[in-house]
């Protein structure tokens, strides 16, 4: 027990042990003030959004953080995991009653469909380096979104029918559009929770966690702090690669149907170029490689713009000068050495305090 | 017939994308970064033709060249103010400033200008010409607009390679350390590219809103992005390559939603340039790196 | 006390190597770069135990040929084979698995990870678990994790490094960084191993503790080493066999001292006498 409890505050798993604490205090004091005070509806609509935001920029960081590959295209991801689940859910509806098995087989399913579009893509997209990459996935963002807005997908009592391009789907009374091409999905029951949301993160934590520290992680790092070594002990940089592709797509997938089954109505166009660049805004600005700091980023600058809302037309003014604010101060060389300095100096106070305190 | 007439509107379209391609692939050369906000120094080039011509009723021309202005200096100024002290710093800090600039831009034109769609002055009658007995119908528009972009295109080689300030800029974009060593002031000329692929975007602007007539604050989104696209399709870093990739991108959308499908275009654009890329991993005139070992 | 024997095909190799497989033997190696030849007919035979040395002016080609030997270059022309094995048409990767690793001219450390993730690395292979027992971290995980942990410190202490197995490895000093590529590339359990330079940078003690350590490795591990330097004092000191390259080409093969007597090598290194003046 006591073995158990040092190694969690141990040094080097702190960060991990503080990502925990950070989403498990998050999700207690969510609940607590819901239950008590009571919260804005505003603020409860925020809840699985930001649930998802947050899965989708940790599974971002794994790949442009952890790998060191600048994707683009990440809500590509979250766009196949949405409308899979979208359709899983409006297909198992008249069968199965219990609506958190449903969201359940939605969510897995999402994941297994991104993940089996992130292996495809990582095929073609792992052959390039550098911006190339970066613009192959942004490329695939687009193209599946162009797919998915020319697809259209009922069910009624005799089944799916499917059509692209063309609305030719024709439903007997009682049936039910499930995707209509860019208008998406319109009719979906909403079966998303915050506490899906936070189950879900946790398990994100666990995968990027456990993985990261495995051979897999470190591969992964030696792939991407230097290539050639890397090839040179023999390590297969695009297998090596290729794995924190799929699974990043994969828990994308997952997120974006959670999030996919938290609206009534979702179209394609949600899922573009915009969101890719908001959710790497989130993973850069936390630190790349960083976890808690991807969630707190994640936290304070989704909530920003819904917190400036009362300066109506001016909130994604300021929110873009706060950014580029941002991005100036953190890279300031000499702002840096201060503070750099400053920290060092505190570290070295602070065990000259604990020895006394033990004397 | 019909194929030799979406050829050349797709040369039309293809030579503002060129046009726009040129400031990437300028700026990626010289600062190795990729300009997010110069889409939106298009939309603001859009804006201010537009209140020149209806608001100051100024003459086209006069217009036009207030535009290159404002969008030359607006360059520099994004370049001075928010690119420069990043310049050591990682390339990812760099593309989410740019990433900011750009938001920036948007909300500021939404804020001045208003979200609605506002309808760009007919500058020349949309008239057309026929050839071999009329099977053959082409705008006067597309063909200015072809005209401009290889009149532009024959400028800035002659720039590049002739001119001292080209050759600086070319000196920079291999070694920016030793072309300081050889005297070249590095800042001056990295705001000197800005300002060029800034003036360019002016151009490219006012070729858009002829061709589109209605044009809003994300006027410069999907082009920004397409043109980008077509920079990395003839090899980022290239001129000429920028010239085929912009000419190459415009006339594949126009023949894809003529002969293939209107609704998949992009789709099919975008899967073009994953295979070219595959093909050629760094574009069509792009050079390939060598990492030393 | 190194003594070679000629093969039949006109290569030296150790007396004591000679009845062995040899660990490296390469046939009319050579590459061009867009049309002009950076390495052209490169011959050697190594035993499976001998320190050899390749050296000559620089720009002579000798990175070029462990680039060709590891397959970061891919050759025009000519066969390698390793133990025996074929690997002129493998990758990288696949060349190590054969049994080649080596350092960098350029230190090529994976810089932000630990000294022993560094070494963890490049025992990767030797690991046996799948993602998911990563991910649900079965027994399976912790008993192989603390084999490689075991090991990968063993390996350190060898090295007098144990110490220093969490700092990161990009603050190591210089001389720890180069000894630490080296640890690395042995961690792959290689039956030939190729330096670049080990000795560039180091002051005259450091070397010398290089030479003892160089040996000390073949002895240990009982592998071929090929080092390229510009140190005379340690090529001559501890390789048995010596090539020397000038323009991409061998112009001298032999034991240390058939080396130094050479006037060709002489000439290579110091220009033609008529030229001086």
């Amino acid at each position: 027990m006591e073995k158990t409890i040092r190694k969690i505050f141990d040094k080097k798993h702190i960060s991990r042990t503080i990502s925990y604490l950070v989403v498990i205090g998050g999700f207690v004091a969510v609940q607590l003030l819901m239950n008590t005070v009571g919260i804005k509806s505003l603020f409860r609509s925020l809840l699985v959004p930001t649930c998802c935001y947050i899965v989708a920029a940790l599974s971002l960081n794994l790949v442009v953080g952890v790998s060191g590959e600048l994707s683009l295209g990440h809500a590509g991801f979250m766009s196949v995991g949405a409308f899979t689940g979208i359709i899983i859910c409006g297909v198992l509806e008249p069968y199965l009653a219990l609506n958190w098995l449903r969201l359940l087989i939605a969510i897995i399913l999402g994941g297994v469909a991104a993940a089996i579009v992130g292996l495809l893509i990582s095929i073609p997209v792992l052959k390039l380096q550098g911006d190339y990459l970066a613009i192959v996935t942004l490329a695939f963002c687009q193209i599946i979104k162009s797919l998915l807005n020319n697809i259209y997908l009922g069910i009624d009592s005799n089944g799916l029918h499917f059509s692209f391009i063309e609305n030719r789907v024709s439903l007997i009374p009682g049936g039910k559009m499930l995707l209509s091409g860019p208008m998406g999905a319109t009719a979906t029951t909403r079966l998303a929770t915050f506490t899906a949301g936070f189950l879900l993160i946790l398990l994100s934590l666990l995968i990027i966690y456990n993985l990261t520290y495995s051979r897999y992680g470190r591969t992964i790092m030696a792939a991407r702090d230097n290539r050639i070594a890397a090839e040179s002990v023999g390590i297969h940089i695009r297998n090596t690669k290729m794995l924190a592709f799929v699974i990043s797509a994969c828990l994308a997938g997952m997120s974006g149907a959670l999030f996919g089954l938290n609206y009534s109505t979702l179209q394609p166009a949600k899922f573009d170029f915009n969101l890719s660049i908001l959710i790497l805004v989130y993973v850069v600005l936390g630190g790349l490689g960083n976890i808690t700091g991807t969630i707190i980023a994640t936290l304070i600058l989704y909530a920003l713009p819904e917190l400036l809302r009362g300066l109506q037309d001016y909130r994604m003014l300021i929110y873009s000068i706060i950014l580029i604010v941002i991005m100036l101060i953190t890279n300031n060389r000499k702002l840096k050495d201060k503070t750099d300095a400053l920290i060092a100096d505190i570290k070295a106070r602070l065990p000259k305090k604990g020895s006394a305190a033990h004397d | 017939m019909a194929f030799l007439s979406y050829l050349i509107n797709g040369m039309g379209l293809g030579s503002v994308y060129a046009i726009i391609a040129l400031g990437y692939t300028m700026v990626y050369g010289i600062a190795k970064m990729l300009n997010f906000a110069h889409g939106d120094v298009i939309m603001i080039g859009a804006y201010t033709a537009f209140y020149c011509l209806t608001l100051f009723k100024m003459s086209t021309f006069a217009s036009i060249i207030i535009a290159i202005i404002v969008c030359t200096v607006l360059g520099i100024l994004i370049e001075r103010l928010a690119y420069k002290p990043l310049r050591k710093s990682s390339s990812l800090s760099v593309l989410i400033t740019a990433i900011g600039v750009s938001y920036f831009l948007q909300n500021l034109a939404q804020i001045l200008f208003g979200t609605d769609p506002k309808v760009f002055p007919e500058l020349m009658k949309n008239s057309t010409f026929s050839l071999f007995d009329g099977q053959l119908t082409l705008s006067y528009k597309t063909l200015l607009t072809i005209i401009v972009c290889i009149l532009i295109m024959i400028a800035l080689t002659i720039f590049v390679n002739r001119t001292k300030t080209g050759k600086a800029m070319r000196a920079c974009s291999q070694d920016k350390e030793a072309a300081q060593l050889m005297g070249i002031n590095v800042d001056n000329t990295i705001s000197i590219t800005f300002a060029l692929g800034s003036g360019l975007a002016a151009i490219a602007s006012v070729l858009l809103c002829m061709t589109y007539s209605t044009f809003n604050p994300t006027l410069g989104s999907m082009p920004g992005i397409k043109a980008f696209t077509a920079a990395v399709f003839g090899g980022i870093g290239s001129i000429p390559g920028a010239f085929v990739g912009g000419l190459l991108l415009g006339i594949i959308e126009t023949l894809t939603k003529a002969y293939l499908s209107t609704q998949l275009s992009d789709a099919i654009v975008f899967m073009v340039l994953i295979v070219v890329l595959l093909i050629k991993p760094s574009g069509l005139l792009g050079k390939k790196i060598h990492e030393k070992v | 006390m190194t003594k070679l024997v000629q093969y039949p095909s006109g290569a030296y190799v150790l007396e004591r190597d000679a009845y062995s497989t040899p660990v490296l033997e390469t046939y009319h190696l050579g590459i061009d770069f867009g049309g002009l030849s950076a390495v052209n007919n490169f011959n050697i035979i190594v035993g499976p135990t001998e320190i050899s040395g390749l050296i000559g002016p620089n720009g002579a080609g000798k990175t070029t040929v462990f680039n060709l030997l590891t397959k970061v270059y891919q050759p025009s022309k000519g066969t390698i084979l390793v133990n025996g094995h074929d690997t002129s048409k493998m990758s990288t990767v696949d060349v190590n698995k054969a049994g080649v690793a080596r350092t960098f001219q350029n230190i090529r450390l994976f810089d932000k990870m630990s000294v022993i993730d560094n070494v963890k690395v490049a025992m990767n292979n030797s690991m046996n678990y799948n993602p998911l027992h990563a991910i649900f971290r079965t027994p399976k995980y912790y008993k192989e994790e603390k084999r490689i942990h075991q090991k990968a410190l063993e390996l350190l202490d060898i090295f007098n490094m144990s110490d220093l197995a969490e700092t990161t490895a990009g603050s190591l000093p210089y001389g720890a960084q180069r000894r630490l590529e080296i640890i690395r590339a042995l961690a792959t359990k290689p039956l030939l191993l190729l330096l670049d330079e080990p000795a560039a940078g180091m002051n005259p003690n450091e070397t010398k503790e290089l030479m003892e350590t160089i040996r000390g490795i073949r002895d240990k591990f009982n592998i071929a080493i090929i080092l390229i330097e510009h140190d005379m004092s340690l090529v001559m000191n501890i390789c048995e066999g010596i090539a020397v390259l000038n323009y991409g080409r061998i112009i001298a093969k032999g034991t240390p001292k058939d080396i130094q007597n050479n006037p060709v090598v002489i000439e290579a290194y110091l220009g033609k006498p008529d030229q001086e003046d």
